[in-house]
C-alpha cells in the first residue's frame, strides 16, 4: 500500500488546505492594516510639507533673520527669538524641577514600596494625573501659582504672570509622566541584579544608587528628553498662566531672579496668537514659526530614539 | 583583619546593627524620596480644592437659569452646559471615528503582521506623530484639513468648524490608542496563537478570532484612553472650531462650535475684555472642574479595563 497519496490527490487537498478565494481575503486584510499604520505616516509628511510650502517664503527671504528677531506687529519684521528663548528658559526651569522629583518619586514607588493597598493608591493617582488634560493644569496653576503665591512668583505689574509660574505649571504637568516612564524603567531591571547588591550587605539606597540607577539610566534618560520635548510645546496651560503673547519690552540688565519674576512668552502661545490673526503674511510667519518649533521637538525626539536604540537591552 | 585575628567575639546586637551612620543616610534618602512620591497627592488635592472652591463660589453667585440657554456667551451671562456638552462630545466622536480605526489597524499590523525590522522603523514614525504639539496640529485643521477635505467634501463648511477640528483630534489620537492597543495584544500569550496556527487558522483567523478577542479589554480602554484625550484636547479646538466669541447650541459638525476645552481658553485669553456682569471669567474653574470630573471618571474606568488585561495574562 502506499503511505504517499498520488499526485493529483495531493494538489487537490493542498489547493482546498491553502483556499485560494480565502487567501485573498487574508491578503486583503493584511495590507488594510498596513494601509491603515501608512496613512498615519502619509499625514505626518502632508503636515510637514503643507506647512514647510507655507513657510518657505519666509525661510528663504529671511532664514535666520527670522529666528533672530524679535515680535513685532509687522508681520515682515516679526520673528521668533523672544518665543524661543522663551520656551528654552520655562523647559530648563522644568528639567530643574520635574525630573529630580519625578525621578525620586519614581525610586520610592517602585524601589521602597511593597504592595500595599496605599502603594497602589498613589500609583493609581499619578496614572490619573498624567490623564488630566493640560487646561486644567492651567487653572491649577492660575489659582496657585499666579494668585496665591503672586508675592513670589511675580510681585508688581506683571501680578504672577511670570516664568515661575508658567514653568512651575509645566512642572507639575509633567511631573507625573516622569514618574511613570521612570517607573517602567526601574521595573525592567531584574531583580537578580538588586539582590546580588543587597547579598553583600548593601542598603536599600546604595542597592538603587550603585546598581538599579545605571541599568535604568537610559530608559529614564529617554523618558525626560520626551517628557521635555512635551513641555516645551505644551500651549493650554500657558494661556491660563499669562503668557505673554506680544512684544516684551526688556530691561537690558536684570538678575536672573528679576528675569525668571518678570513676563514672557513662549514659542507655541506665539503660534497661537499668529495662527487667529487673518491670512496673508502672517501665515507663511506661523508656518515659519511651526518649523522652528517642529526642528527643535523632532530633533529632541530623534535624539532619544537614537539612545533608545544604542542602549535599549533585553534582559 | 584584625577582627579576624582576635579570639571570636560574641555576636552583639550592636554588631548586627550595623553602621549607625549608614543608617540615618538611609533614613534621609528614604524622607527625601517618600516626600516627592506624596507630592503626586498633594498635586491632586490642590487640582481639587482649586476647582471645586471657585467652581462652587461661581454657582452660587450666578442664576441657575443661566445654564440653561440657547448658546454659550459667557459675556451676555448665558452659560449654556448643553452647548460646550455637545460640542465636546460631537468633536470627542469625530475624533474617535478617526483614531479608532487607524490606531487599532496599526497596533493590528504592528503586533501581529510586522517583522521587528519593520516594527523598529514604522514604530519610531507612530511616536513622532505623537510628539507633534496640538498647537500645530490646530493650524493644520485650519490651513490643511478644513479647505482641502472638509469644504471639498461638504461646501456649507465655513471657515471655523467642528468636523475639522475633530478630525485633527482625530490625528492627535491615534498613536495614544494604537500604543496602548498594541500593548494589549502584544500581551497575549503565545500559546493561544499557537494553538489557533496548529488546527490550522490563517494569521488574518488568529488575529481576528484570537488577538483581538483575547485582548478585549486593553483594546476597550485604548478607546477609551483616546475619547478622555480628545474631551481634554484644547489648542486645536481653540484654533479651528471657531468660537472665541461664544457659540450658538448646535449639533451639525458643520458650524462653529464651543467645547469645554475652547471656552475655557477662550475665557483665559479674552480675560481683559470680558464685561457684563463679571461672571465671565469665573465661569472657567466650573467648566473646568467639569472636565476634570469627566476625564477623571473615564480614566478610572479604562483602568479598571487595562487591569483586567493584565491580571489575565
Amino acid at each position: 500500500m502506499a503511505l504517499v497519496a498520488p499526485a493529483d490527490a495531493r494538489t487537490a487537498v493542498d489547493l482546498a488546505l491553502r483556499g485560494r478565494k480565502r487567501q485573498v481575503g487574508g491578503m486583503l486584510f493584511r495590507f488594510g492594516l498596513l494601509a491603515t499604520l501608512l496613512l498615519a505616516l502619509a499625514i505626518l509628511l502632508v503636515l510637514l510639507v503643507t506647512t514647510l510650502a507655507d513657510a518657505w517664503p519666509v525661510l528663504t527671504d529671511r532664514g535666520l533673520d527670522f529666528v533672530k528677531s524679535d515680535t513685532s506687529s509687522l508681520a515682515e519684521r516679526a520673528g521668533v527669538w523672544q518665543g524661543l528663548v522663551g520656551s528654552l528658559i520655562l523647559t530648563g526651569f522644568v528639567a530643574a524641577i520635574a525630573l529630580p522629583i519625578g525621578i525620586a518619586a519614581a525610586i520610592y514607588l517602585q524601589e521602597y514600596t511593597r504592595d500595599t493597598r496605599t502603594s497602589r493608591i498613589l500609583i493609581a493617582n499619578i496614572r490619573n494625573l498624567a490623564g488630566v488634560p493640560s487646561v486644567v493644569y492651567g487653572i491649577l496653576g492660575l489659582v496657585i501659582f499666579v494668585q496665591a503665591m503672586r508675592a513670589i512668583t511675580g510681585p508688581g505689574s506683571v501680578s504672577g504672570k511670570s516664568y515661575i509660574s508658567g514653568g512651575l505649571t509645566l512642572a507639575v504637568l509633567v511631573m507625573p509622566i516622569v514618574i511613570l516612564i521612570t517607573m517602567e524603567a526601574l521595573r525592567a531591571v531584574p531583580s537578580s541584579i538588586r539582590e546580588g547588591a543587597y547579598g553583600v550587605g548593601a542598603t536599600r539606597w546604595e542597592v538603587v544608587r550603585s546598581h538599579v540607577l545605571p541599568y535604568a539610566a537610559p530608559g529614564i534618560f529617554t523618558g525626560a528628553i520626551l517628557a521635555l520635548a512635551r513641555a516645551f510645546g505644551e500651549t493650554a496651560p500657558l494661556l491660563l498662566v499669562g503668557a505673554v503673547t506680544g512684544y516684551i519690552s526688556t530691561p537690558s540688565s536684570r538678575t536672573p531672579l528679576e528675569i525668571l519674576q518678570g513676563p514672557y512668552t513662549a514659542l507655541p502661545t506665539q503660534i497661537f496668537a499668529w495662527a487667529r490673526l487673518p491670512a496673508g503674511d502672517w501665515q507663511s510667519n506661523t508656518a515659519a514659526a511651526i518649523i522652528v518649533l517642529l526642528v527643535a521637538i523632532l530633533l529632541v525626539n530623534f535624539l532619544a530614539i537614537l539612545l533608545r536604540n544604542r542602549y535599549e537591552r533585553t534582559w | 583583619m584584625s577582627v579576624t585575628a582576635t579570639t571570636p567575639r560574641a555576636i552583639t546586637l550592636e554588631l548586627m546593627r550595623g553602621s549607625r551612620r549608614r543608617h540615618r543616610k538611609e533614613r534621609l534618602v528614604r524622607l527625601f524620596f517618600l516626600s516627592a512620591a506624596a507630592l503626586g497627592l498633594v498635586i491632586s488635592l490642590a487640582i481639587v480644592l482649586a476647582l471645586v472652591e471657585e467652581a462652587v463660589r461661581w454657582l452660587f453667585a450666578i442664576d441657575l437659569g443661566w445654564l440653561w440657554t440657547e448658546g454659550w456667551f459667557p459675556r451676555s451671562d448665558e452659560f449654556d452646559l448643553l452647548t460646550i456638552l455637545s460640542g465636546t462630545v460631537m468633536i470627542a466622536v469625530i475624533a474617535m471615528l478617526v483614531a479608532a480605526p487607524l490606531g487599532l489597524g496599526a497596533a493590528a499590523y504592528l503586533s501581529e503582521y510586522a517583522t521587528p525590522r519593520t516594527r523598529r522603523t514604522l514604530k519610531p514614525i507612530l511616536e513622532t506623530l505623537a510628539s507633534i504639539p496640538s498647537v500645530v496640529l490646530g493650524y493644520f485643521a485650519l490651513q490643511w484639513i478644513n479647505p482641502e477635505l472638509v469644504r471639498r467634501i461638504f461646501g456649507s463648511a465655513g471657515t471655523f468648524n467642528l468636523l475639522a477640528a475633530g478630525l485633527a483630534v482625530g490625528i492627535l489620537t491615534i498613536p495614544l490608542v494604537a500604543s496602548v492597543a498594541e500593548d494589549a495584544m502584544h500581551a497575549v500569550p503565545h500559546a493561544l496563537r499557537e494553538g489557533a496556527y496548529g488546527i490550522g487558522a490563517r494569521r488574518k483567523t488568529v488575529t481576528t478570532r484570537v488577538v483581538f478577542p483575547a485582548a478585549v479589554s486593553g483594546i476597550v480602554a485604548s478607546l477609551i484612553l483616546g475619547f478622555s484625550r480628545a474631551v481634554g484636547e484644547t489648542m486645536i479646538v481653540a484654533i479651528a472650531a471657531g468660537a472665541t466669541g461664544g457659540a450658538l447650541r448646535t449639533f451639525n459638525p458643520l458650524e462653529r462650535g464651543q467645547t469645554m476645552t475652547g471656552a475655557i481658553s477662550s475665557l483665559a485669553i479674552g480675560s481683559d475684555q470680558v464685561r457684563g456682569s463679571g461672571f465671565a471669567f469665573d465661569s472657567l474653574y466650573f467648566v473646568g472642574l467639569l472636565l476634570f470630573v469627566i476625564t477623571f471618571l473615564l480614566n478610572v474606568v479604562s483602568e479598571r479595563f487595562v487591569r483586567r488585561v493584565r491580571s489575565r495574562y
